[in-house]
């Protein structure tokens, strides 16, 4: 079997499910359909409730 | 400290807009004409985003083309972004330990929105300190650590049960503790599980049952955990069973102790009999129930949302709504109305079993908490009054059966298991993520995960993908087999003064200190994986033979003198 990960969309959720993954050594492939990753959180200024910069 | 280092300490300071976090609110030019003044600083730079690929490509480009040997980033914080700064550093080949951050924004432009002067000024004292700092950096290597190969999980719940068989299902030995009898947790007290009505006793022999035949798995019940010992990759838990205790060897270990359902008594004449919790209710509904019961009330918000438990305990809601169902497909007759504050039906599903309910004839009635409804018993029944806003008049419900919605609450030995794992509990008692973003289902402690209700009130669904995610984020150094940890630790610089006094083991809140026997006599001992370099032992230190790497004595003088030469 193939151990290639292919993770389609690369807001957060794709995001961290990738790098979980390459943490664990599996090779990931992510899919993203827009010319940058990041997906709404990019988009965002502050989150609640940390106050943390979205970026 | 040798004396010739501030020959080659050339220092890049960058500055960041932070859009207009940051910009907004300091007079940045002011700050960066002052920045060039500082010594052994060789460039400066603002930024609008500093961590934008534009500001990491200029960091860089300023090791590389200006030959800047220590960085510092004057932005946010080091906790979200500090890793990003310290491995672009490492790209452009400069040690990643030789970075500092400064958070001016945090610490200036957000606390001081209103004082653009003071904020500059303090702005300017902060970055002067962290120059200084940063003059006297050294050069840290990441430590290497081997993990044992199985993972701990406390609570046999379904949270636990779900991690416990993702773990095992990945080729990892897993090691169950349940405190109970029986495996299933608060699901071997459910009747149905809504949305979709499935037998809770079902379901969860199913699990058990792959639990129990599972080659890797070794579970144990009516048993706890009473000691733990150790760090991440190699912990000694000691775990007493009914015939004895055993002490096993663990790599990582997941916390799903679960919550408990809040016993409301002296609250609406709860009596456990006509005044009964959903938690009961759904006993009742499982026996069937007395037909007789024509009219029953449910009471949302029963000791939750108030001062003394502030919190909504998110799944009442749906358990009342499904409740209600279950009631009306029994009894089809059968008047049940819901007293609520605010309804929360988040999701597709429960938002559908919601207008379900309303078509099939449940009635929902709001109240206000601070008139909230009173039950008063009645012959053989009982008596609900409740104050209708829209009416704007009392209004009186006959009861056969008053349901009272009360919050999960934390488990009543979680301070316990907090202090035997060294994590920490919110002001409700339920375990505290390391980050409510960045590491929901990790504590700050690595190697200790988290999930289910022992984190905040979860719905069957939650808590699976919960225990999911916990497995998920457990096998990153099971996978591994090794663990890097961060360099920032304590260590013994001066062994001769060390008196092996054994006050510093006392204090370290992380048990990574201990006394050795040396031929130099008794001294003290740093367990490099375990030490989270909090500093206390440091501090505490009066031969001051122990020091924290990156902060070390002289390189925080430095920095109150910085501080204290212009103040």
């Amino acid at each position: 079997m193939n151990k290639d990960i292919l993770v389609i969309g690369g807001g957060i959720a794709g995001m961290q499910s990738s790098l979980d993954l390459a943490d664990m050594g599996v090779k990931v492939h992510l899919v993203e359909k827009l010319p940058s990753i990041g997906g709404k959180m990019a988009q965002l200024d502050k989150t609640f409730p940390t106050n943390d910069c979205a970026i | 400290m040798p004396e010739n280092r501030d020959n080659d300490v050339r220092i890049g300071v960058f500055i960041c807009h932070c859009g207009s976090n940051i910009a907004g609110y300091l007079e940045m030019e002011t700050l960066a004409e002052y920045t060039e003044t500082l010594p052994n600083v060789t460039f400066v730079q603002r930024n609008l985003y500093t961590c934008s690929e534009g500001g990491i490509n200029e960091i860089k480009k300023a090791i590389k083309e200006q030959n800047v040997t220590r960085v510092v980033v004057a932005s946010c914080t080091p906790r979200t972004h500090g890793p990003l700064f310290m491995s672009s550093c490492g790209e452009a080949g400069l040690h990643p330990y030789l970075f500092e951050m400064v958070n001016i924004r945090d610490q200036c432009s957000w606390v001081h929105m209103q004082l653009k002067e003071d904020g500059t000024t303090k702005a300017k004292d902060l970055i002067r300190m962290g120059v200084a700092k940063a003059a006297l950096l050294e050069p840290q290597e990441p430590i290497m650590s081997d993990v044992q190969l199985r993972a701990l999980v406390i609570g046999g719940g379904i949270a636990g049960m779900t991690a416990t068989l993702a773990l095992a299902n990945r080729g990892y030995e897993v090691v169950l503790v349940e405190k109970q009898e029986a495996l299933g947790g608060m699901l071997n007290r459910l009747n149905k599980l809504g949305p979709v009505m499935t037998d809770a006793s079902g379901f969860i022999e199913g699990i058990t049952e792959k639990i129990t035949q599972h080659p890797k798995i070794t579970a144990f019940t009516n048993s706890q955990v009473t000691e733990v010992q150790g760090f991440i990759g190699k912990y000694k838990v000691d775990i007493e069973t009914e015939s004895k205790t055993r002490n096993i060897d663990i790599g990582v270990i997941i916390v799903a102790t679960g919550g408990r359902v809040f016993v409301p008594d002296g609250l609406y004449g709860y009596d456990g009999k006509k005044v009964v919790t959903q938690l009961e209710m759904e006993q009742l509904l499982k026996k069937g129930l007395d037909s007789n019961i024509k009219n029953v009330v449910m009471i949302q918000c029963a000791g939750s949302r108030n001062e003394e438990r502030p919190y909504c305990s998110r799944i009442c809601c749906q358990t009342a709504v499904k409740n209600a169902m279950l009631i009306k497909e029994q009894i089809p007759d059968a008047r049940v109305s819901i007293l609520y504050r605010d309804m929360q039906m988040y999701g597709v599903e429960n938002e559908e079993m919601f207008r379900d309910s309303k078509a099939k004839g449940i009635r929902y009635m709001n109240y206000d908490p601070e008139k909230p409804p009173e039950v008063k018993p009645v012959a053989k029944s009982v008596q609900v009054s409740v104050y209708h806003s829209l009416l704007g008049q009392e209004l009186t419900l006959p009861a056969d059966l008053v349901v009272l919605s009360t919050p999960v609450v934390a488990q009543e030995d979680a301070v316990a298991t907090s202090h035997l794992l060294r994590i920490p509990v919110d002001e409700n008692g339920f375990f505290l993520e390391g980050h409510v973003k960045l590491k929901p289902l990790d504590f700050a402690t690595d190697g200790v995960y988290l999930c289910g209700s022992a984190r905040f009130p979860a719905n069957i669904r939650e808590a699976v993908a919960q225990g999911l995610g916990a497995a998920s984020r457990a096998s990153i150094p099971l996978s591994k087999g090794s663990v890097v940890v961060e360099p920032i630790i304590s260590v013994l610089t001066n062994e001769e003064a060390c008196r092996g006094c054994g006050l510093c083991v006392a204090l370290c809140p992380y048990s990574a200190l201990e006394i050795q026997n040396t031929e130099k006599g008794r001294k003290v001992h740093v367990i490099d994986v375990a030490c989270k370099g909090c500093g206390v032992c440091a501090a505490t230190c009066y031969q001051h033979a122990l020091s924290i790497n990156s902060f070390t004595d002289q390189q925080l003088e430095a920095q109150i003198d910085a501080f204290l030469e212009v103040s």
